[in-house]
């Protein structure tokens, strides 16, 4: 067991890590030692292949299979230097001021939250895709929403050199995607701040972390870890959890912190979402160009946002509700499907939580409430709509019985996609926006942190990623936790200075 | 693998992917082997569990058609696998979900399938399709 003395320790490289490392950084140049604890490995340039099974065993955590407690969501999150900015499509948008508003939480101005985005917009070279790299998938969703009366977007994109290979969520190939692991943490790094990857946290006290540095296994991707693989104990001045919310919870209640507020843990709101799929007549380009380019939002109206997507095969074969001959037809039909992914915007509800196992492993409990499940049905519906706006012979839609719903039928798509056909275990529900857990607001008794993330009755504690929501965020939310890990970081300097 | 998938992989792989019946001997054993090492990384719990719910399948057969899963016709195990995928228990649509998960696993990540199904990804992109 070796002992190591810092004066911050930052738990997790993701976009609240990697933001929180970039914004301490100055500390080291006063003679502060800021250290940064990753899990995941730290993967080499070429080590983005592409290719669907090796890259999810190597990026996401259980090959990106993680199931809620009752087996009826699968919640995707990365590891790795970067954590899970490695694995998004790097969609930039700032909070709605009405969403941070409903938050309630004394401190967090919609103002301040947009000033702080647009910091991190500028700096992760945030900007509109040019129309000619925009592939059929993407085209066919702006035009199909605008005929069908919707008003589509385009997602603002932090990109640098995009070659469009649609592997975004593969890890980029091309070293694209502005992510911490491109932008704040070699910056981070250049100013002094270490960062120790394959080393996994296992338990936190009072100003302490205990962590244990792992080998690179044989034939593994990532570099070999930093520090001497072994046990460590980190003794920091000050601690920071940013290993996303099926990390920083987790070690919270596994550490058995004492005084920890009791609502640690609640919370619990992911977006859930699942993807529909139009078939066109003819190949359109779907497997080339960046994969998510345009949203319709519809968040305060309906309770649902749609986006472009273009999943890989797996993925898609898995997504696609039932078997046998229809499915393979449909899976054939690959280089003529377009791709819309629905995501429904969740609340904090009682009982939708993250917890611990026996073993200390996470647990996350999410039960969907009829108010879902209505979001997700008149999202099915409006992406019919678009779908065939935009020329779609058939669409697959998971809430249909049966599924593939034909052009035809659109005057009836209120029969046709409908609450009673959406039966958890049998669609493919996922989520990647992955919220709550340690939540903002005035106390103890009504949250686990300050509006700067400092755990209540723990001033040496902070946390700065997604776990801070108190609630959904309705839209993509990286911008928003690095905004926040930027506050985060704020106060923590400002104590710091005394 | 637990033994009671193993027995009716091949059977089962038949009836949510029909194109497995034609699969050459090492599209077969890759498969296999893609569904074994995704095994491997679940909880022996998990594993457990599916192999129970494997033999809950052969006996809905047995007392269905009076036959076993492996020896049952085709369109019969559409229907069994079917009923159960539709089934107002969870659990049993979580079993089938999670089986049809797997087996779709084996098979969509084969070099060869993704090229029949044309699907045509590269990292270069756009200088790729010019």
């Amino acid at each position: 067991m070796r002992t190591v003395r810092c004066d911050v320790a930052i738990v997790g490289t993701g976009a609240g890590g990697g933001t929180a490392a970039l914004a301490l950084a100055p500390l080291v140049a006063h003679g502060k030692r800021v250290l940064v604890l990753e899990r995941g490995p730290r993967f080499q340039d070429g080590e983005f292949t592409g290719r669907e099974l090796e890259m999810a065993g190597a990026l996401y955590a259980e090959e990106g299979g993680f199931l809620t407690s009752d087996g009826t969501m699968t919640l995707a999150f990365a590891r790795g230097y970067g954590g899970s900015t490695l694995v998004y499509t790097g969609t930039s948008l700032i909070a709605p001021p009405r969403v941070l508003r409903a938050w309630g939480v004394p401190g967090i101005d919609p103002e301040d939250m947009a000033r702080r985005s647009r910091k991190y917009v500028e700096q992760n070279n945030v900007h509109l895709l040019e129309q000619e790299l925009q592939n059929d998938n993407n085209r066919l969703f702006a035009e199909g929403a605008a005929r069908a009366g919707f008003h589509p977007e385009q997602f603002p994109l932090n990109l640098r050199g995009c070659r469009g290979s649609s592997l975004c969520n593969l890890g980029c190939p091309n070293n694209a995607k502005q992510g911490t692991n491109r932008v704040q943490l070699p910056a981070a790094e250049r100013l002094g701040v270490e960062v120790v990857t394959r080393a996994t946290v296992t338990r936190i006290e009072e100003r302490r972390l205990h962590a244990v540095v792992t080998e690179r296994p044989a034939g593994a991707k990532g570099a070999v870890p930093e520090w001497e693989p072994g046990e460590y104990v980190i003794e920091a001045g000050h601690v920071v959890l940013a290993g996303g919310v099926m990390g920083t919870t987790p070690l919270l209640l596994s550490s058995g912190l004492r005084g920890l507020p009791p609502r640690t843990g609640e919370g619990f709101t992911c977006h859930p979402a699942h993807i529909l799929v139009g078939e066109h007549p003819s190949s359109i380009t779907n497997d080339v160009g960046h994969p998510k380019s345009w949203f319709v939002d519809r968040a305060a109206e309906d309770g649902y946002v749609l986006e472009t997507c273009m999943y890989f095969p797996f993925i898609t074969a898995k997504n696609l509700t039932g078997f046998g001959a229809p499915h393979s037809a449909l899976m054939r039909a690959f280089p003529r499907l377009q791709m819309i992914l629905v995501l429904a915007c969740d609340h904090a509800t009682a009982g939708n939580r993250i917890t611990v196992d026996r073993r200390g492993a996470p647990v996350a409990h999410y039960r969907f409430t009829e108010a879902v499940i209505e979001s997700m049905i008149r999202a099915t519906r409006a992406s019919a709509r678009i779908f065939f706006a935009a020329g779609a012979l058939r669409v697959h839609a998971p809430s249909a019985e049966p599924t593939l719903v034909e052009a035809h039928e659109v005057p009836h798509l209120e029969e046709r996609i409908h609450a009673r056909h959406f039966r958890t275990g049998q669609i493919s529900i996922s989520a990647a926006h992955l919220m709550g857990g340690c939540g903002m607001g005035s106390s103890a008794a009504d949250s686990v942190t300050d509006d700067r993330g400092r755990v209540h009755g723990h001033p040496w504690l902070r946390v700065a990623d997604a776990s801070l929501f108190p609630d959904a965020l309705e839209i993509n939310p990286y911008l928003t936790i690095m905004a926040l890990a930027d506050r985060v970081a704020e106060g923590l300097l400002a104590d710091i200075a005394g | 693998m637990p033994p009671a998938l193993r027995s009716v992989l091949r059977e089962l792989a038949e009836t949510f992917i029909p194109e497995t019946a034609g699969a050459s001997d090492d599209q077969w054993a890759a498969l296999e082997a893609r569904v074994e090492q995704a095994l491997s990384v679940r909880d022996q719990a998990m594993r457990r569990q599916l192999g129970l719910f494997v033999r809950v399948l052969a006996a809905a057969a047995r007392v269905r058609y009076r036959t076993g899963l492996d020896s049952l016709e085709p369109a019969r195990r559409t229907a069994l696998l079917d009923s159960f995928a539709r089934s107002p228990v969870l659990l049993f649509r979580r079993g089938i979900w999670g089986l049809r998960t797997l087996i779709m696993l084996g098979w969509y990540t084969q070099p060869s399938v993704i090229a029949a199904v044309g699907y045509r990804a590269d990292p270069a992109g756009w200088d790729a399709r010019r």
